[in-house]
């Protein structure tokens, strides 16, 4: 099977920082991957040079067999490459509504199609539990609400890839609940691609796991051999004297 | 916004132009000549408003939007000797075109570089048309002929001169533009120019190309603004390069944010009340700017979103 997304030796610095160092990354179709690491690891710098909000320095990103690496944000999220934000980012004096609309109506080509826009739209949000809030300001709904609302926007991109950063950050644990059912309803139509810091989120959902540290993949597999991994251990605990 | 009761808003916005039509009627000369003025400059508003309410992008150079279709309207009647509608069209195509190369260039920057950037090519047109007096008539402007302004069809013929015809040409111009401005403003591409304004980098990951709507909007906004100046231009009869000053970039600013930034009706409201205002003031003392002063202040302490949006953002929310 052809891997999704490949990265080939992908590199980018800041200044004298290499915050991704060389990464040789797969992904195949249909996982669910979780990439965990220390602070600092560059975790949220991979995943922003997948998704083109920052443009690497070398190296070469593959997605779905096609050379993406010089392509903008925007052409990539056509091509199936959804990104919801670490930080919560909806447009707070949006409605919940025109949030999801404006992913959306861009996935939709017939410019007549005022009924599909509502159907999609509120497809999303049942999906995420928020269709009676539909017409609340963004920025009224409480936060775990509002993170709901990043992940109805990315599934109303219909992606191939979702790339969530850090979704479960903020949530009470109630709420991480229901999280990860809607994670895994969302994994039988898409790849996705998670980081999170929360350890029995990672260990329930992932298929797989990727270990980031200082900016280079430290360890790879499931989340049985990464449990087991003691250079993974070493790097969240500190090295043993 | 889009969904939400559009039989109200489409009810208001024809309500505005019945109660603009029947105005002609029982207005004196007066005001009935100055809501003519006012009506056109609106345009010039609703123009500015497309760019700066709805996508965010502050601009300082408008006048030279307005001025490209007042001197493409104009020059096009004095010198080439072409009828109404066509010097009409010439200065909105001049204003288009204006926009799109200004767009093309002023875009690359944001906020206060957009600013001044805007501001500067303004006053590079406005030192154009004073350089070329030969043909603008520099500082002193030009009188668009009487005999010019006359709208043929066939037999029929309209002087545009007439108060009548004038203010209903003026009518039927902000007419178009205000119901055209509602329609995008409803639309999806609407939405799109709000999520732009709200959050430029998440509008890019919902899969938008950005510059190119922006691009858009810019061309939109300069279109209409030429629009007004080739009606001003054609209705009244003078062109002149103090609607190139930054005086007439800083002027659509103003109305708008008095009437409301991102209101459709916002620079209608903000136009009738600066100029009323001033009507009013400089009636009663020399020192009227003293007074236009002080309205702008309580307004800004007191309708902090404009007229409009102030009403929106309390009582009518549906307003759009």
């Amino acid at each position: 099977m052809m891997p999704l997304l490949t990265t080939k030796n992908l590199a980018r610095n800041f200044g004298g920082l290499r915050a991704v160092d060389g990464v040789d990354f797969q992904l195949m179709p249909g996982e669910i991957r979780a990439v965990i690491g220390p602070n600092g690891a560059g975790k949220t710098t991979f995943v922003s040079l997948i998704s083109g909000r920052i443009q690497p320095s070398s190296g070469m990103i593959v997605f779905d067999g096609a050379d993406i690496t010089s392509q903008p944000a925007y052409l990539r999220v056509r091509q199936g490459i959804a990104y919801t934000f670490q930080i919560t980012s909806v447009f707070a004096n949006l409605s919940a509504y025109d949030n999801v609309a404006l992913p959306v109506q861009r996935t939709l080509t017939d410019g007549r199609s005022k009924g599909a826009v509502r159907t999609g739209v509120m497809a999303a949000l049942e999906r995420t539990g928020l269709a009676d809030r539909a017409h609340m300001p963004a920025g009224q709904l409480s936060y775990g609400h509002q993170r709901l609302l990043e992940v109805a926007m990315g599934l109303a991109l219909k992606p191939r890839l979702l790339i969530l950063d850090e979704p479960t950050q903020g949530l009470a644990d109630s709420e991480i609940d229901n999280f990860i059912e809607l994670v895994r309803e969302i994994a039988k139509s898409a790849t996705l691609l998670l980081i999170e810091h929360n350890m029995p989120v990672v260990m329930q959902l992932a298929d797989r796991i990727t270990v980031f540290n200082a900016g280079r993949i430290l360890a790879e597999g499931t989340p049985e051999q990464i449990r087991a991994n003691t250079q993974v251990q070493e790097a969240y605990l500190g090295t043993a004297p | 916004m889009s969904e939400a009761s559009p039989a109200k808003a489409y009810a208001l916005h024809l309500g505005v132009i019945a109660l603009l039509f029947a105005l002609s009627f029982v207005l004196p000369d007066y005001h009935h000549g100055l809501l003519a003025r006012i009506m056109v400059l609106a345009v010039f508003a609703m123009g500015y408003n497309m760019l700066f309410g709805y996508v965010g992008l502050l601009s300082l150079g408008h006048a030279m939007f307005f001025a490209a279709g007042l001197y493409g309207a104009g020059l096009a009647v004095i010198h080439l000797g072409w009828n109404v509608p066509l010097a009409f069209l010439a200065g909105i195509a001049c204003g288009a075109l204006l926009a799109l190369v200004i767009g093309l260039l002023a875009l690359r920057t944001t906020g206060v570089a957009f600013m001044i950037v805007t501001m500067m090519f303004a006053q590079v047109f406005y030192l154009v048309i004073l350089y070329f007096a030969a043909w603008t008539g520099g500082d002193q402007g030009l009188v668009v002929p009487q005999p010019a302004r006359v709208l043929s069809f066939g037999a029929t013929s309209l002087d545009l001169t007439n108060p009548t015809v004038r203010y209903m040409s003026a009518l039927a111009l902000f007419s178009i533009v205000l119901l055209i401005t509602l329609a995008i403003v409803r639309s999806r591409y609407g939405r799109v120019l709000v999520a732009v304004r709200e959050n430029e980098e998440r509008t890019k990951m919902l899969g938008y190309d950005t510059f190119s709507n922006k691009l858009i909007a810019v061309v939109v906004s300069g279109t209409i603004c030429a629009a007004s100046g080739a009606a001003y231009a054609l209705l009244f009869g003078y062109v002149g390069s103090s609607f190139a000053s930054v005086q007439y970039s800083i002027l659509p600013l103003l109305w708008v944010l008095l009437g409301g930034a991102a209101t459709t009706l916002g620079g209608l409201i903000g136009t009738v009340f600066m100029y009323y205002v001033i009507d009013i003031a400089s009636g009663y003392t020399s020192a009227y700017l003293l007074i236009v002063g002080i309205a702008l202040i309580l307004l800004v302490l007191f309708f902090p979103k404009g007229i409009l949006g102030t009403i929106r953002q309390r009582w009518l929310g549906w307003l759009p």
